[in-house]
């Protein structure tokens, strides 16, 4: 029935005042530069917003698709490891200066990442991937579950963060330090890693091990040592990201992890897993487009966006923008 | 005797301009240079995957600076033994000496650095690396310098020097074959394994494949080479051992294994006469 009605629903009355808005000089075309100036000033916060939550899942995205590119497995307890690092963060300030509960956060979650790989993958490494992934659900839920006893199911508040906070106004925005600061400081550590990946030698044996395990042995390539690496540069990221993004919110829940993981992980589905560029793009455009859709009114919908995307990718690009071809070895 | 038709087919053919960069090479030695040692010593190896007993006690040596060949028709557990000696596989039983060292319960790493390197069967290049980064990571356990080595190795393949910046997935079947090689020499080894190295070249590819072997071992390089191609093997080696079924069944010089009428028959493709 609602199909039939459209101008009777939520969206059709939506799209009418969008029709409305139009601009036109008196008969002749659309006035499509006054347009463009409109959306940009009106959307211009959101755009700043989608940019800044985009660097963000683009640094967790980053510990998904190396994982996956040198181990060929979804790692699931990434976004609890995030999780991990904002509770970390706030049970530390309670009992130091930010200055030192930052790199401590830094530290307990590289160490954490590292741990639950020697743990939990490493007994598995030549066990079926189903029983790593297994495994890594098994993870997410432990650190939940711990998180949950530990905070006693109550939000902790994140502590405010004095320079990042700050706002500052940009245009027809206003916004904090940190939605300037998260797409610069992203982009410095990813042309970092890349340089790492693609010009130093342990670099070098991160790529052969992604390729293969028993030749890296051959060369002399400490397998472990370079999947450990692996984890701890994830981690790190997950580290950086999570401050970034828990300064824009009151208070950590032991689910905080899964959104904004999940959403690093369509990220990096939709930049083709694997690849470190692609994961980038793919939470950018994540990032920007759901807060578009909150810019339009449509905050309901900004969620499903991510989800509608998964699914298309996986009907027409199963490999993703920069995906290599399906090669189900290891 | 066959040490001589060795030196004399080594030197015949006509393989890179190797004299001059092979300096750095004398930590070999060179054949001759006093009484030739077993460096590797395999005694009573067996190797199993679950209840298949791939390789079943088997014993054999490899003198230094000589080739030794390992020939077996399909499934014989040639491919077992040498992975079991890099320990990609783990062996049930039985003992490697590496120059009196025992090797089983070393990691891969480990022995790689006691001097040894397998040119895998089927090539097993890093397809996404570069020939040039492969070459790097054939050096991986080095901290000198490589220059003088990548020189010699370019010397020795000079299709691969053309292709420097290539990605090694891009080569063809035979080039990959002579990177792999390649990438097994930068690591400076002592003993140099290579399994089925003939595998799907064509005859004038395989040709260079055994000059490239023998120039290896004229400059002091110890080899233990699988193959299927009994008859090219068998020619280049100095000692040969045939196996079947996970068993050792023959062994000799190569030339005398190469005339012995059991062999001719079996992998040879030759009637007895
Ligand atoms: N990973 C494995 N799991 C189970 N069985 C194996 C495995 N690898 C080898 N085998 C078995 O061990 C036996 C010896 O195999 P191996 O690869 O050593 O033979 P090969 O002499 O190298 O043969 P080819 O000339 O065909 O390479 C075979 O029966 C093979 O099926
Ligand atoms: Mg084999």
């Amino acid at each position: 029935m609602a199909v039939r009605y459209p101008e009777q629903s939520g969206a059709g009355s939506l799209h009418n005042k969008y029709l409305t808005n139009i601009r036109t000089i008196p008969g002749k075309y659309p006035d499509f530069k006054g347009l463009l100036m409109d959306f940009l000033s009106k959307n211009l916060p959101y755009f700043l917003a989608g940019v800044s939550v985009g660097g963000q899942y683009a640094l967790i995205a980053i510990g998904y698709t190396m994982v996956y590119g040198i181990l060929r497995l979804i790692n699931f307890a990434h976004g609890d490891i995030f999780m991990v690092a904002g509770l970390v963060t706030i049970y530390a300030s309670t009992v130091m200066p930010l200055y030192l509960s930052i790199p401590l956060t830094i530290l307990v979650t590289v160490i954490l990442g590292m741990m639950i790989e020697r743990v939990a993958y490493k007994p598995l490494r030549n066990s079926p991937r189903m029983s790593v992934m297994i495994s890594a659900i098994g993870v997410s839920y432990l650190l939940q579950n711990l998180a949950l006893y530990i905070t006693g199911g109550l939000a902790q508040v994140y502590p405010t963060i004095p320079f990042i906070s700050n706002t500052v106004t940009i245009g027809s925005a206003t916004t904090k330090v940190v939605t300037i600061l998260t797409p610069i400081l992203m982009i410095v550590l990813v042309v970092l890693l890349i340089q790492l990946i693609n010009h130093t030698k342990i670099g070098m044996a991160m790529r052969s091990v992604s390729t293969d395990f028993e030749t890296s042995r051959l060369m002399g390539i400490n397998v472990n040592r370079v999947i450990s690496m692996t984890f701890i540069i994830g981690s790190f990221l997950a580290a950086v990201g999570s401050i970034l993004y828990f300064t824009n919110y009151p208070s950590v829940i032991p689910t905080s992890g899964g959104m904004p993981g999940l959403k690093a992980f369509v990220a990096a589905v939709f930049g083709g897993i694997g690849s470190i560029p692609g994961a980038v793009i793919g939470a950018m455009l994540i990032g920007i487009v759901e807060n578009l859709i909150k810019g339009a009114g449509w905050t309901t919908f900004s969620d499903a966006f991510t989800f509608v995307l998964l699914i298309v990718v996986l009907l027409f690009k199963p490999t993703g923008l920069f995906g290599e071809a399906a090669t189900d070895k290891v | 005797m066959s040490k001589d038709t060795n030196r004399a087919a080594a030197t015949g053919n006509t393989v890179g301009t190797v004299g001059s960069v092979s300096a750095g090479w004398d930590h070999l030695g060179k054949r001759g240079d006093g009484p030739e040692r077993n460096l590797l010593e395999v005694r009573n190896l067996k190797v199993s995957y679950g209840g298949i007993e791939a390789v079943r006690d088997i014993s054999f040596d490899v003198p230094e600076h000589e080739i030794v060949t390992l020939i077996g028709a399909n499934g014989a557990g040639k491919s077992s033994t040498l992975r079991s000696i890099v320990a990609l596989e783990k062996p049930a039983g039985g003992s490697i000496l590496f120059e009196g060292k025992e090797l089983t319960g070393m990691g891969t790493e480990q022995i790689v650095k006691n001097g040894i390197t397998l040119v895998p069967e089927g090539r097993r290049v890093f397809v996404n690396l570069s020939v040039y980064e492969n070459l790097r990571m054939g050096a991986y356990l080095r901290n000198d310098d490589l220059q003088s080595d990548l020189d010699w190795v370019y010397s020795l393949f000079p299709r691969l020097k053309e292709r420097s910046w290539q990605a090694a997935g891009t080569l063809s079947g035979g080039e990959q074959q002579m990177l792999a090689i390649a990438r097994a020499l930068m690591s400076r080894p002592k003993m140099i394994m290579m399994d089925e190295p003939s595998l799907g070249l064509a005859p004038i590819i395989v040709q260079e494949v055994f000059d490239i072997i023998r120039e290896i071992n004229r400059m002091g390089m110890t080899i233990l080479l699988v193959e299927q191609n009994a008859n090219m093997a068998l020619k280049a080696a100095d000692m040969g051992y045939v196996m079947e079924t996970g068993r050792i069944t023959l062994s000799g010089a190569g030339q005398d294994l190469a005339e012995n009428p059991v062999v001719r028959e079996a992998y040879l493709g030759k009637a007895r006469t």
